[in-house]
Parts: structure tokens; C-alpha cells; sequence
């Protein structure tokens, strides 16, 4: 999933705070399982938002929704009803989910409530990893099922630098180390070969570096 | 020969070759690098020199070297990939062998987060063993990445770094395989202070004969005070100080430590002598250049061989 942290209740503060009358929009998806913008936390930060800014003797009305997905257009729509009569939206989605507001409501200054934070999975309640940077050409089958672009913090793609000490990462006792992962893998499943293959420097145009990415269909398109 | 290195020619000619290191300046004073080179000159058959090290902005290894270069030493220019893409790294390369340096080690460099920049990005386009492929593809087929031609390939006699100590310890000998096959022709290994473990290591590196496909230079590095070897040993990941070293050093009064070091580290050159497979050393005097002469010295590698 996209994982996202709520910004600090400051920097929000400080968008609303011109305005007398605004949306706040959770999102279903990934947002809502990281318990970062969904709708127990619109409704969370709506209240704290109003509570803070009646202490400073300014009131504000927060319209509160929750789309089912806020990165497709279907369900952006849902928000025209709300939408009228209120002076700015703030978002609660992932970046992609506010652009698409604010791409859809071109007169509406858009906020985001949320830092968007990577590509990860849960590792257990409460804790979420990084596991993948969507650079669009996967490696995972020739890494044992562990990405060394997204857990090596230095990115190698052909073994451990000369900090791995006891399966950790010499950044910090917190990160494992991707390749003695990757190894402990490789070595389970009688695949120690693999390791010798090296992997050539990497084409990242497909990865962002030939610009912003795309994926056209020509299936489903109208 | 493929190049016309000086440190292939001391290796082509059989002698044990030796190295040292010099820190470029966190300034733009031209005399540092100068001064620090004195202390090196006809005791070592080549000067690296670092790239950023420990991930702290200094003059670029480049430029250093080139002042080494002018003085008439033999300059080692490092290269990580930490800083700059393919791009970048391509053009300091032609750049450094049209200013003469034609010697280079590849690494991937040290966490940004070890610096005073942990805000910059780390590149990483490429990494070290693909900068390896790199350097030899422009060097042997006279290309760039991208595939155009070189007019003036640089011929780069090419080094890469081991580090016998770190985990998995079963891994270290295939990433040195995979070093050599990428294209690496010398390596200087890590500090070396646990011979013994250093011994295994070199067991399965000849066992693989690697020892055959290039030659590996023994790094060491001399203790200036117990308080040098505990950080060392504690803070480094990656290092494995004894601690019969460490309590060594810390037997002997304070102003004697830097002695104590120095004894240390000759008689790990002379037990690393007599290893099969060790080409020659690097000896890494971090701000203690003024001591290599006395090392190469006292360890029976003087004077260095005219090739």
C-alpha cells in the first residue's frame, strides 16, 4: 500500500486558518489501513482542528467526507454537492489523491493533511516498512523476493557493502540488512548461484528518469 | 600490462606494493594536500587519494589529486558513487586520465548519514561492482555507457575495496568473485586488525583463486592511542579490532600509545607477509601521514622498487 503520516496539527493550523469554510476529505484505500487519512481520522482532525483554532477565538466549519478512492476521478465527482460553498479542501489522501482534487476543482485551493511516505507493508500493528519504489523493472526475481533498491540503503544491487554487521545495516541497529536477507533466502531456497550473476547498472528511465511515468492500455481505453 | 600504471608495474614486477591515503582539505588551501604528499613521497608507489570520505564535503579527489600529481606523486584518485550519476563519474573520469591519473579505486562511498550532510541525496545511479564494468568497458572497448565511442580511452588501472570483516562473513569471498569478474584488477581490503580471521578470509579467496585474477593488498591501520582502537572497534561497523589489541595498547602509558601502535601494525605487515596471496598493503595513517615512512620502514619495504 501508499503508506501516509498525518502532518503535525501546527502546519495544518496554519493552511485553514484564512478560511471560514472548508472540506475535509478522507480516502478508503491505502490511507484509511495505515490509519493515517481515513474516516476515523477526518473525524479526529476535524475536531482537533476546530478545538485549536476556537482556542485562538476563530471558528471554522469543517465539511467532513470520506471517498471510497481519491486517486480516480468516479468518485471525485461525489464531493460537487460539498464542495459548494466552502473556501478551500484539505485532503487527508495520499499526493495522488490530492492532486486529482485539486485537478478536478480548479478554483478550490487543495491542502494536503498527510505526509506521503512510500510503498510498504505492514510488518506488525502500528509498524509499516518500505518495500518497493516502483522503479518499473522489477528485480525481485533474481533477489529471492527481497527488493535491494528499496531495502539497501545504499541501493547496491550486487551484495552488501562493508557495514553489515549481524544482519543489520550500519545506518542504524532499526534496518536490516537487504542483502543478508537476501542471501538467508537465496541460500534457503539451494539458489546460491544467483548471488555470482552480477546485475548490470540499471536503466531508470523506467523508474522516472524518462520523465513522469505512464501506463496506457490500449485495451481499456475509450 | 594493461595499463600504464605504476602500482601494475610494481605488481608485474613481483615486488610487495604499498599504498597510502591522504585526505583531501575541507578548504581550498592547496598546500595541505602538498604538505601531506611530502610525507609520502618515495615511500609509497601510490597515493590514494579520497572522495568525500566519511561522507564529509572536502576538496574533490580530483582536484587533490592533480596537486599530488603536480608535485610530482603518484595520485590514486577513489571514486563513490554516493555523489554522482553515470554522467558525472564518465567525465572525471576521462578528465582525471587526460590530467595524467591513471589509477582509480571504485566504491560505493559511506552513508550520507555519517556526515555533515545527511540531507543530501545519495545517488547511488550505479554501484561499486557496475562502476567496475564501467571503468573497464570504457578502458578495454574504448566506450561509454550509453555506447558511443571514446576518442582517448582512459586506460584506468582498476581497484575496488574488500572488507574481510563484515557479515555474512560466507559472502565476502563471492563479492570479491564478483568484483574481479565485473573487472577489478587490485583490491585493498579494510583494516585488518584480526590476522586470523583475515587468514580464513584469504583461504577461500585462494581456494576460489582469486588471489590468481588480481592482486590483493592487505590494509592496515596504525592505533594512535587505545581510545583510537575502542572507537574503532565499538563505533565502526564493519571493523574487527581484538580486544587483545585494544588491551595492548591501553598496558602501555599514554604517551607511549602512538609507539605501541606503530610496533602493532609492523608486526601485522610482517604476519601478513606471509600470507599466500597478499600482493602488497595500503596503509590507511588517518591524519598520520608523517608515520607511513617509518611503517614502510621498520616493516622491510624500503626503499620501493624504480619499475
Amino acid at each position: 500500500m501508499i503508506t501516509a503520516e498525518r502532518k503535525p496539527l501546527e502546519e495544518l493550523i496554519e493552511f485553514v486558518r484564512p478560511f471560514k469554510r472548508i472540506l475535509l476529505v478522507g480516502c478508503n484505500e491505502c490511507v484509511t489501513v495505515c490509519s493515517a487519512g481515513g474516516r476515523k481520522e477526518v473525524g479526529l482532525l476535524a475536531s482537533g482542528l476546530k478545538m485549536a483554532l476556537l482556542q485562538s477565538g476563530n471558528t471554522i466549519e469543517i465539511r467532513e467526507h470520506t471517498l471510497e478512492r481519491q486517486c480516480d476521478p468516479e468518485y471525485i465527482d461525489e464531493l460537487l454537492p460539498m464542495i459548494d460553498g466552502v473556501d478551500a479542501v484539505m485532503s487527508m489522501a495520499c499526493g495522488c489523491g490530492v492532486q486529482e482534487v485539486a485537478r478536478r476543482y480548479k478554483n478550490m485551493p487543495v491542502f494536503p493533511a498527510v505526509n506521503t511516505k512510500f510503498m510498504g507493508a505492514s510488518e506488525r500493528p502500528g509498524v509499516w516498512a518500505e518495500r518497493c519504489q516502483g522503479c518499473g523493472n522489477c528485480l525481485l526475481g533474481v533477489t529471492g523476493g527481497i527488493c535491494p533498491i528499496a531495502r539497501c540503503s545504499k541501493r547496491l544491487m550486487n551484495g552488501p557493502c562493508g557495514g553489515s554487521v549481524t544482519g543489520k545495516c550500519e545506518i542504524s541497529q532499526d534496518v536490516d540488512c537487504a542483502w543478508q536477507l537476501i542471501w538467508d533466502r537465496l541460500k534457503e531456497l539451494g539458489l546460491e548461484d544467483q548471488y555470482l550473476k552480477i546485475i548490470p547498472a540499471k536503466d531508470w528511465r523506467t523508474a522516472g528518469g524518462g520523465g513522469p511515468r505512464k501506463i496506457i492500455r490500449e485495451d481499456l481505453t475509450a | 600490462m594493461k595499463t600504464e600504471s605504476k602500482l601494475e608495474k610494481v605488481f608485474a614486477s613481483g615486488n610487495l606494493a604499498v599504498t597510502s591515503e591522504c585526505g583531501p582539505p575541507r578548504g581550498s588551501l592547496p598546500n595541505h594536500v602538498r604538505e601531506k604528499g611530502k610525507y609520502l613521497e618515495g615511500v609509497v608507489d601510490a597515493i590514494n587519494v579520497t572522495d568525500n570520505q566519511t561522507a564529509m564535503v572536502r576538496m574533490s579527489s580530483l582536484a587533490a589529486s592533480v596537486l599530488l600529481k603536480q608535485e610530482g606523486l603518484n595520485p590514486l584518485l577513489q571514486m563513490v558513487t554516493r555523489d554522482r550519476n553515470r554522467l558525472a563519474m564518465q567525465a572525471d573520469i576521462i578528465g582525471a586520465y587526460a590530467l595524467g591519473i591513471d589509477t582509480m579505486l571504485c566504491l560505493s562511498g559511506d552513508h550520507t548519514q555519517f556526515g555533515d550532510h545527511p540531507m543530501a541525496a545519495n545517488v547511488h545511479d550505479i554501484d561499486s561492482i557496475q562502476l567496475i564494468q564501467m571503468v573497464k568497458a570504457m578502458r578495454d572497448e574504448g566506450k561509454f555507457q550509453g555506447g558511443a565511442d571514446i576518442k582517448g580511452p582512459p586506460k584506468m588501472f582498476i581497484g575496488a575495496a574488500a572488507n574481510p570483516f563484515a557479515d555474512p562473513f560466507e559472502l565476502r569471498v563471492l563479492r570479491l568473485a564478483k568484483k574481479i569478474a565485473a573487472g577489478a584488477d587490485f583490491i585493498q581490503t579494510q583494516c585488518i586488525f584480526n590476522v586470523d580471521k583475515f587468514e580464513k578470509w584469504m583461504e577461500q579467496v585462494r581456494a576460489h583463486g582469486l588471489h590468481k585474477k588480481c592482486y590483493i593488498m592487505a590494509g592496515v591501520t596504525p592505533m594512535k592511542s587505545v581510545g583510537a582502537g575502542r572507537y574503532m572497534k565499538n563505533k565502526v561497523p564493519g571493523m574487527d579490532v581484538p580486544q587483545e589489541l585494544v588491551d595492548r595498547m591501553g598496558a602501555v602509558p599514554k604517551e607511549k600509545q602512538p609507539e605501541e601502535g606503530i610496533a602493532i601494525c609492523v608486526e601485522t605487515i610482517e604476519r601478513l607477509k606471509k600470507i599466500e596471496g597478499v600482493a602488497g598493503f595500503h596503509i590507511m595513517a588517518i591524519d598520520w601521514e608523517e608515520k607511513v615512512k617509518e611503517i614502510v620502514d621498520r616493516a622491510g619495504l624500503l626503499p620501493r622498487p624504480q619499475v
